[in-house]
């Protein structure tokens, strides 16, 4: 894109404001994970891997995964945020690969949360 | 078939002592006795840290969250949240709970808040856009279009923001002495050289969200009147600098650095400068040398870089923190972020919480939290339930807090009273069997390694008293050993050209004056009371509770303990270098440690 004027920058953010809230009511899963230093010390990238391994794996076409920075809970690395649409948005702790896996056919297909890796989200958000 | 309710069941280590797992099977056996294991999936969850009211059960999506559940409340639970759909009122947290009240309501929840940390695992810190939806570059837009710049640094004066590199400088006043100063160029720079080790509150900031760092220094630049930004991290720090640079393309590509900045007559841009990673480079006047490419060593102040910086012309010089503080101000208000925090310290604090604790990580709390909320609370305890002993703040130029002061407030003022300070937000958190005089030594010789060397006070007062901690350590100390250290520390502190000399015995002058006991115990008993300096330890065989099963012998890497099956072992004191691996492995206790 070419450089913004005023306008042209609030006109975006209207419309990625729209888009990021849209996010949580549609019908795509989305899966987050955490890729800080730390995150990525513990294994984020590995998991980030068998996400996407076992998603083609089993032709799973309507999940996105994104990344994002440090979470805050750098006990429980690698963290990540899963959302499916119809169940609560929860955070895993200490997602190997084969819990990456487990989530995948568990959760995103089996729509049933994965015992043992779940953590809550250490803080409330104070932009809603 | 997706499931109408989750109950999650904290399964944590501390939970877990506290009945979790007969509470897990009680709610397993209900759930199918009641015929409501269709209804509802049980879920084992990591620790809430929220220990002390455990075990803690939380049901989704309504997000009811019930305390101090037994294996005995189960029924009810099943009976009434999961088959009638209400919820069972006197094991609630918050007892006025409506149903369908978020937990986020609930006070354990605000015991965090996140204004620094505000978007780091929530948003792609690598796409811009996802930024800019929450509100990112709209304070950038408030300054330059609506805002004359002494209203800027008016409304950091009256949010109360401080720097949160360590010292506290108001930071609207810091600002105004910049755009007041005289000068035909003026920069802006970020101290993103985070040294103190165990914290890393800075490279998460820029690893999660570095837009908020560039956005702050722009706004500085367009308050003060500079058209180039700084921001100075270690080259240890990979992943923030790639993001970092990432973030710099970005936003000259939007136009939101560089020339007209969204077609205003205000231009600003912002390089990286890497650093080889020296602790005093963290200290303003080196920092800036390092930048002019001049090796790293401070020199004193006044002229302040404020007036008189990087290449001698006036520098507004803040820490990641501060910097990613900012935005927030200028979109919310003065009157919103004075609301947080106390009278003195306003606003919120990242700390990097690590050492013997449950839930080591990343914390933003509101300024006036207290310790024991931060340990207890947020970190859910001391690992191994063993004993609180001191919590370190300030790195190497901090102090211990110890367990008296838990409750102690924590902001600028009172860690300064009982002799820690704030510093940049490193927490290490101690337990029994951590000894104070091998803590002290290892940021001394932290420091002393650090010294740059120019002044004589901390690199031979730093030296000095580095040796008398270690020879106190091996059991060599005198009693004039207490006093020497002290008459040094007093020598550094106030002849020292930097921060670094000058904090540098606060470790040592915090240890002594709350733990003169276990220096005493050093240095007149030849121990070590936490049973961790070496050279005091010796460990023994306890003839009558020895039974004689050899694993201990089997499990010693220099084969210095003999004996036959069935008979007393003995450990050889000569050979015996002290690992400590026969104690862990003994389970009859029959190893003595002191």
């Amino acid at each position: 894109m070419a450089k913004m004027t005023l306008e042209e920058l609030r006109n975006l953010r209207g419309s990625k404001k729209k888009e990021m809230t849209q996010r949580d009511g549609d019908k795509c899963a989305q899966i987050v994970i955490g890729m800080g230093t730390c995150g990525i010390a513990a294994g984020a990238k590995d998991a980030f891997d068998a996400f996407l391994d076992e998603l083609n794996h089993n032709d799973v076409k309507d999940t996105r995964i994104t990344q994002t920075g440090c979470m805050g809970l750098c006990f429980s690395e690698p963290t990540v945020e899963v959302a499916v649409p119809d169940m609560p948005r929860v955070i895993y702790g200490n997602v190997d690969a084969q819990v990456a896996r487990r989530i995948v056919r568990e959760h995103i297909l089996g729509k049933s949360l994965v015992s043992d890796h779940i953590f809550d989200k250490p803080a409330q958000d104070i932009i809603k | 078939m997706a499931f109408k309710n989750y109950i999650l069941v904290c399964a944590g280590t501390a939970c877990e002592s506290s009945k979790g797992v007969a509470l897990y099977e009680a709610l397993e056996k209900e759930l199918k006795a009641q015929g409501a294991d269709t209804e509802a999936q049980l879920v084992k969850t990591g620790c809430f840290g929220f220990c002390e009211q455990g075990p803690i059960v939380k049901i989704l999506p309504d997000e009811s969250f019930y305390v101090k559940v037994g294996p005995e409340h189960a029924q009810q639970i099943v009976a009434e949240h999961i088959i009638k759909g209400r919820q069972v009122k006197e094991l609630l947290y918050d007892k006025n709970q409506s149903s369908g009240a978020s937990a986020d309501n609930i006070a354990f929840y605000q015991k965090q808040q996140r204004i620094v940390l505000r978007n780091c695992g929530v948003i792609n810190p690598e796409l811009i856009d996802e930024y800019i939806a929450r509100d990112g570059y709209a304070a950038l837009e408030k300054v330059i279009f609506e805002m004359t710049p002494d209203e800027v640094i008016q409304e950091l004066k009256d949010a109360g923001l401080r720097g949160r590199g360590g010292a506290g400088f108001p930071t609207g006043l810091k600002w105004g002495f910049t755009k007041n100063a005289a000068g035909d160029q003026k920069y802006v720079v970020c101290n993103a050289d985070e040294g103190d080790p165990g914290a890393y509150m800075d490279r998460s900031t820029c690893e999660g969200d570095p837009h908020s760092v560039l956005e702050a220094m722009t706004i500085a630049g367009h308050t003060v009147g500079a058209d180039q930004g700084f921001i100075y991290i270690r080259a240890e720090y990979p992943l923030a600098i790639e993001r970092l640079e990432n973030a710099i393309g970005q936003a000259r590509e939007y136009g939101l650095l560089g020339k007209n900045i969204l077609g205003s007559d205000f231009s600003f841009d912002i390089e990286l400068r890497l650093g080889a990673g020296a602790f005093v480079c963290g200290e303003e006047t080196a920092l800036l040398a390092s930048i002019e490419g001049k090796r790293g060593m401070p020199i004193p102040r006044p002229p302040f870089p404020a007036v008189k910086g990087l290449w001698g012309k006036p520098t507004v010089i803040n820490n990641v923190e501060t910097w990613a503080n900012i935005p927030m101000i200028i979109l919310k208000g003065a009157a919103w972020y004075s609301s947080i925090g106390t009278e003195t310290s306003k606003g919120t604090k990242v700390f990097a919480l690590t050492g013997k604790i449950n839930n080591s990580g990343l914390i933003e709390v509101p300024m006036g939290t207290t310790l024991r909320e931060i340990i207890y609370d947020i970190g859910g305890g001391i690992r191994g339930g063993k004993k609180f002993k001191a919590a370190q703040t300030g790195g190497p130029s901090g102090g211990v807090i110890t367990a008296e002061f838990l409750d102690t407030p924590i902001d600028y003022e009172s860690l300064m009273s009982i002799g820690s300070m704030m510093g940049s937000g490193g927490m290490i958190v101690m337990d029994e069997d951590d000894c104070m005089i091998d803590v002290t030594k290892f940021y001394l010789e932290f420091t002393v390694d650090e010294s740059c060397g120019k002044c004589a006070p901390c690199r031979i007062g730093g030296r000095t008293n580095y040796n008398i901690l270690d020879k106190i350590s091996k059991g060599q100390g005198c009693p004039e050993d207490l006093d020497k250290l002290k008459t040094i520390a007093q020598a550094m502190r106030k002849a020292s050209l930097c921060g670094l000399g000058q904090t540098s015995p606060n470790p040592i002058m915090s240890t002594i004056n709350f733990f003169e006991d276990e220096y005493l115990a050093h240095i007149n008993d030849k121990r070590c009371p936490a049973g961790k300096c070496k050279d005091l330890l010796s460990y023994t065989v306890i003839e009558e509770k020895c039974i004689g099963c050899t694993a201990c012998a089997r499990v010693c890497p220099v084969s210095c303990i003999s004996g036959e099956v069935k008979v007393a072992h003995v450990i050889n004191q000569d050979q015996c270098i002290k690992c400590g691996q026969c104690f862990d492995k003994c389970k009859f206790d029959a190893i003595h440690k002191g």
